[in-house]
């Protein structure tokens, strides 16, 4: 019975957790490692076009609220993600006509790019605070639990609750469908084989006819539909705060660098592979140990290797672990 | 004399403020093999990149098919039936064999599968490994594939780099008979060989540059008859 527990313990304070963040990690890094592949920099304004995604499904929730539209058990914000996708797509090609493609032309090289995508950074982060403001929102309808803690524990007569939030269980299924859309559309595709082509020489791609602004145009915007996606996941799973996306972009870049910068599939292993070392080196192992551990070995203490404050130096670490053993990430991509 | 199907006719110019080139001249005929050979930093590659607009040129004209094509881009140039294999980083290394040759036929909008089973009856280790990424493959078979994606094109002038730069002597012989079967279905080829000996054996046409000017210009087999090409340039 305690070892039933201690599963249950571990599934709900650490690997449902765990498994919705990295999916929404996943869907991030891969925005930024399909701009690094074929744009070939470092996109620093990832987080904050995550953000003003987010504002803007946020901005058409409400709306929509107002005028009594719902979609039942699930969130509105599924309904407003869209027209989210549709502002964001507006405003990063807009970027791109007027900051990235003079530099593109100039053929600057990938670490102008990477200032340059942190001045883009500061200007969407201030507009979309200008916007929204900088308080913390929660936006999440509809039927808030799958699995709820106190039900649970009365058909299964565990000590332990578990609980499966939809918007857990949403993400999940959201970040699997949208993953499967995107090999399938990079794979089979006319169009997603001209981006693998362009990403894998650029100058074999246009002897061959590829139109780069073409390929440019459509990454930008597959891009902002992940980060939209991306960040209306976690704002529904957590809360939308412009803050706390910008330092997204940490766990971000280590996933996608743990990946292999440039491969779709590396991004989303890394993704899973961040949430998971953050959520268990930041976890109380306390209540999981107690009940696994004979009493005469009961932890004292918490069994906390670190506080949930310091989170972000779990991706920092393992950012530079991969940097300086294995540059090119666990699957074979491009080495910084 | 008519004037060949593709000629760089009298063309001067350079990457930076220097030229290069100095009234170099080549030219291909309908279904023929031209090889331009010479010591290194003759301009080989340069004169050749000239012809297909990877240059500016300060003097001097391309022209295909009697059409001036000087002011084209590279891109253009392909539409108007010139496919190039560079020397090196000539595949889509991350992907499949049947993808690299998809992506030669980007800008078809016809049925490829015909030319795609041309290529493979040309090379048929690509046929076999049709599945695999290019970049799996050995330095011979991806010269396959390279010059397989640029064929699916259906263009009138093949210009290769040193197609067997890096491969095995056995390899280059195949390449060559390879290249003498693409010549005979009406592809020009215009070419740039290091194995100066072995190409103009096979070319009908043969440029010798020297510091980007044209030193000697006669049929493969004149050039491999003239004893002061021998000399200089065959190794006796």
């Amino acid at each position: 019975m305690d070892f039933l527990n201690a599963i249950v313990a571990l599934l709900n304070f650490v690997v449902v957790p765990a498994t919705a963040y990295g999916a929404q990690l996943a869907l991030g890094a891969l925005g930024a490692t399909l701009i690094y592949g074929i744009l070939r920099f470092s996109n620093f304004a990832h987080g904050d076009t995550m953000s003003f995604g987010t504002a803007m499904v946020i901005l058409v929730t409400w709306w929509m609220q107002s005028h009594g539209i719902s979609l039942g058990v699930l969130p509105t914000a599924l309904l407003a993600l869209p027209f989210g996708i549709a502002a964001t797509a507006l405003l990063v090609l807009g970027t791109d006509r007027l900051v990235y493609r003079f530099y593109r032309k100039q053929k600057a090289s990938p670490v102008i790019l990477v200032i340059v995508s942190m001045g883009v950074m500061f200007i969407m982060s201030g507009l979309t605070r200008f916007i929204i403001g900088v308080e913390e929102i929660k936006f999440a309808d509809g039927a808030r639990f799958i699995i709820e803690p106190a039900s649970f524990k009365a058909a299964t007569g565990l000590a332990e609750g578990l609980a499966v939030r939809t918007t857990q269980a949403l993400t999940l299924v959201t970040a699997f469908a949208v993953m499967a859309a995107l090999f399938w559309f990079l794979g089979k595709t006319r169009t997603g084989k001209s981006m693998r082509a362009f990403s894998d020489n650029e100058d074999l791609a246009l002897l061959s006819g590829i139109n780069p602004e073409r390929v440019v145009a459509v990454t930008w915007i597959i891009a902002s539909g992940l980060a939209v996606i991306a960040g209306s996941l976690y704002g529904l799973d957590k809360s939308y705060k412009a803050f706390n996306y910008f330092q997204l972009l940490l766990p971000i870049f280590a996933a996608a660098v743990v990946g292999g910068l440039g491969n779709p599939l590396g991004a989303i292993a890394g993704g899973f592979l961040v949430a998971f070392s953050e959520v268990a080196f930041t976890y109380a192992w306390k209540k999981v140990a107690t009940y696994v551990l004979p009493a005469s070995l009961a932890p004292d203490g918490l069994m906390q290797l670190i506080s949930t404050d310091y989170k972000f130096a779990v991706s920092f670490a393992i950012l530079i672990v991969v940097l300086l053993f294995r540059p090119t990430g666990i699957f074979k991509g491009k080495s910084i | 004399m008519a004037e060949p199907f593709l000629i760089g006719d009298k063309m001067t110019g350079g990457y930076g403020a220097a030229d290069i080139l100095h009234e170099c001249t080549l030219a291909v005929n309908k279904g023929q093999i031209a090889v331009i050979v010479g010591p290194n930093g003759a301009g080989k590659s340069t004169a050749m990149k000239a012809v297909f607009g990877m240059l500016r040129l300060r003097g001097g004209h391309v022209r295909i098919d009697g059409e001036d094509i000087s002011q084209l881009s590279p891109q253009d140039r392909v539409a108007k039936g010139m496919a190039f294999v560079p020397q090196t980083h000539n595949v889509f290394p991350s992907m499949t064999v049947e993808e690299n040759l998809e992506m030669g036929a980007f800008l078809r909008r016809d049925d490829i599968r015909s030319t795609m089973e041309q290529v493979y009856h040309l090379f048929p280790i690509l046929r076999d490994k049709r599945r695999q990424a290019a970049g799996e493959l050995s330095g011979g078979q991806r010269q396959q594939v390279a010059v397989g994606r640029a064929l699916m094109t259906q263009p009138k002038v093949l210009m290769l780099d040193e197609p067997t730069a890096g491969v095995s002597p056995i390899v280059m012989d195949e390449l060559f008979d390879r290249i003498i079967e693409v010549a005979r279905t009406g592809i020009s080829i215009l070419m740039v060989e290091q194995n100066a000996r072995q190409a103009l054996e096979i070319a009908d046409q043969g440029y010798v540059l020297v510091q980007g000017r044209n030193k000697y210009t006669d049929t493969g087999a004149a050039l491999m008859a003239d004893p002061d090409v021998r000399r200089t340039f065959l190794g006796g």
